[in-house]
């Protein structure tokens, strides 16, 4: 019970009465790397928000370190989908990475030189430093994902959520990002994130959940991501109606 | 220019800036029409105040609006979680229908003051300070002045001491929830805000073009700057200037004073549209200018490399192929050839071209590039 950093129990998510996540009990070790996998519409992104407390569940236990989230918020860093902000927004990327340092710093005070100072650390761990006064719309896909990663990492967080890290990004930023995963895991910290390329599932990652509605199996790697767990994830026989999860679960699914 | 007009353009020039300020982050999160909303819902609230205190001049009123604003998002809110309908509908239901009753107890309630309809809709720039000088001599324009410099400061204060807060919860609601600063508390304060300003702002300008002063400057900085800070100063100024050249053309033409400014703000943001450096229509077609011919040499120098070294290459390589195989025009790939021999990507002699160093490199890397990023190369 102590060793996990994350634990679930009995989470239903519903939207008007349909299920998107039907009691989820879900323990994520300390120290994993760990990939959510599934359908779309399977309510991957709801997972992640319900930990948050972005979505409100009908049901259902969180613990993050063995306490509620509200408690545990400096723990917890998050890479939203990169489709989930408007990129014209007038700001560059230190700006951007500085948001992190956000929960640190509270209410009214304004970032300093020392965040300041922090945030060129993190945007130069991920590759960008030369890009670090650019104005957040002329970045390339990859380049946007390093930020919100570069942001995720001057939290200093202990577990890490991240939705779908590897979305549209070119070969060069996913090589990018999966040393930095490896480096994140060395440090200890614990990395949970929706992942869609089943091919690399167990390249990137030493844990995995298979999730539809229901979660289908959670374990390590080597033990759950099976070709029988899998055909039950994606195949026909779970939730029944799937196209119409499909259409509500997930808004942000779409990009 | 006397005392009157002086108090005028200072009426006009905060309402402006106090206009610009809330609106900057209106047009951010997209909810330029919400304040067309606000501006009219509010009425329901001034009437309401107004028959409990019969008075148009109560610190009630703005009371009143500022909950009525809140209650028309709330309402608008409400009815689109229920999913039966959208967003935008939502909007165009809950407004009008506060608006009517406001519409209704002022023509039943209210009809012998001076609030009436057309002061609601145009405003009275012209009258505002006028009327209250028969009242009470001098004193009374500069406590009109000083109700919108309240308003102007506190959104100032608002929005300097908010300001990091508003900054995230614009550009990534779920980080700022996450992080725990409510982002819902502060989408309604910044509602209120809006309401207040509305209130303010109505008898200088009406409930019309009160949208035109919190949208307009804002679209207006928009294009000019990619820095919010910067986009907040110049909303302002752009909100200021439009007040002033508005008040002139007005006198100049002896026609609305807020119908001018409205008109002026608007022609600075068409100015901007056209003009802006970098945004600008103007700039965007140099730029596909520039791009042509810059993807022309590309595309030339891609195929000089494909057919390098093959047996085809002393046909491939003739200029006169480029008319043929290319269907471009002979002006066209002259200038091209020009152009790309003047940047070291080819040689032409003898009427054939052959790849330079430079052009190999630009070719290579373009092909090497991987497609994943479209979006860097989108221009």
């Amino acid at each position: 019970m102590n060793d996990a950093a994350l634990e679930i129990q009995d989470l239903t998510v519903a939207y008007r009465n349909t299920p998107v996540l039907w009691d989820i009990d879900l323990d994520v070790p300390f120290g994993t790397l760990a990939a959510i996998v599934g359908p779309n519409g399977a309510g991957k992104t709801t997972l992640i928000k319900a930990v948050q407390g972005l979505v409100r569940p009908a049901a259902g236990n969180i613990l993050v370190f063995g306490k509620p989230y509200r408690a545990q918020r400096a723990l917890v860093g998050y890479v939203p989908q990169r489709g989930s902000v408007d990129w014209d927004f007038p700001t560059n990327v230190l700006d951007v990475v500085l948001m992190g340092l956000y929960g640190r710093i509270g209410w009214f005070k304004r970032p300093g030189g020392q965040q300041r100072k922090r945030a060129l650390a993190a945007i130069e761990q991920v590759g960008m430093l030369s890009c670090a006064s650019r104005q957040i719309s002329q970045l390339s896909g990859g380049q946007q994902q390093r930020v919100f990663l570069a942001r995720a990492l001057v939290q200093d967080a202990q577990l890490y959520l991240m939705d779908e890290p590897f979305q549209g990004v070119d070969a060069t930023t996913e090589k990018a990002i999966v040393a930095l995963l490896k480096h994140m895991k060395s440090d200890g910290k614990t990395v949970i994130a929706v992942h869609h390329d089943l091919q690399t599932v167990q390249a990137y990652f030493d844990w995995v959940t298979l999730l539809n509605v229901r979660k289908m199996a959670a374990g390590p790697v080597d033990e759950v991501f099976t070709p029988e767990n899998l055909h039950q994830t994606y195949g026909g026989g779970v939730a029944g109606p799937g196209s119409q999860l499909a259409e509500i679960d997930d808004p942000g699914d779409r990009g | 220019m006397g005392a009157f007009q002086r108090d005028i353009l200072l009426i006009a020039a905060t309402v402006a800036a106090a206009c610009a300020l809330p609106g900057v982050f209106l047009v951010l999160r997209r909810m330029a029409m919400i304040s067309d909303a606000i501006s009219h819902a509010i009425l329901f609230g001034i009437a309401l105040a107004f028959l409990v205190v019969q008075s148009v001049h109560s610190p009630l009123l703005i009371l009143g609006a500022a909950l009525t604003g809140v209650l028309t998002v709330a309402l608008s809110e409400w009815l689109r979680n229920t999913r039966l309908i959208k967003q935008d509908a939502a909007i165009g239901l809950a407004f009008p229908l506060l608006f009517s009753i406001g519409v209704i107890l002022l023509n039943r309630y209210a009809s012998n003051v001076h609030i009436d309809i057309d002061v609601v809709l145009l405003g009275e720039l012209a009258f505002a300070p006028f009327n209250r000088l028969i009242i009470g001599g001098v004193n009374v324009a500069p406590l009109s002045l000083a109700v919108m410099g309240g308003i102007l400061l506190l959104n100032v204060f608002f929005i300097g001491t908010f300001y990091k807060e508003l900054k995230l919860s614009t550009f990534d609601p779920a980080l700022a929830a996450a992080l725990g600063f409510a982002p819902v508390a502060l989408h309604y304060a910044l509602m209120a805000l809006v309401s207040i300003t509305a209130v303010g702002a109505f008898d200088a300008v009406g409930a019309i073009l009160v949208v035109a002063l919190m949208i307009a400057p804002p679209a207006t900085a928009y294009l000019l700057t990619d820095r919010l800070p910067r986009m907040i100063l110049l909303s302002v100024g752009v909100g200021i200037l439009s007040a002033v050249c508005g008040f002139y053309f007005a006198l100049w033409l002896d026609a609305s004073i807020s119908g001018a400014m409205a008109l002026a703000a608007g022609f600075f943001f068409l100015l901007a549209f056209l003009l802006a450096p970098d945004k600008g229509m103007l700039a965007a077609l140099v730029r596909n200018a520039r791009n042509r011919w810059a993807f022309a040499e590309t595309m030339l120098a891609i195929h000089l490399l494909q057919h390098e070294g093959q047996p085809e290459e002393a046909a491939e390589s003739r200029v006169d192929h480029l008319y043929k195989h290319f269907r471009w025009g002979e002006r066209f790939a002259r200038r091209v050839v020009v152009r790309a021999e003047r940047h070291g990507v080819l040689q032409l002699s003898e009427g054939r071209l052959r790849l330079e160093s430079r052009g190999r490199v630009l070719a290579q890397r373009q092909l090497g590039l991987t497609p994943a990023d479209p979006k860097a190369r989108d221009h």
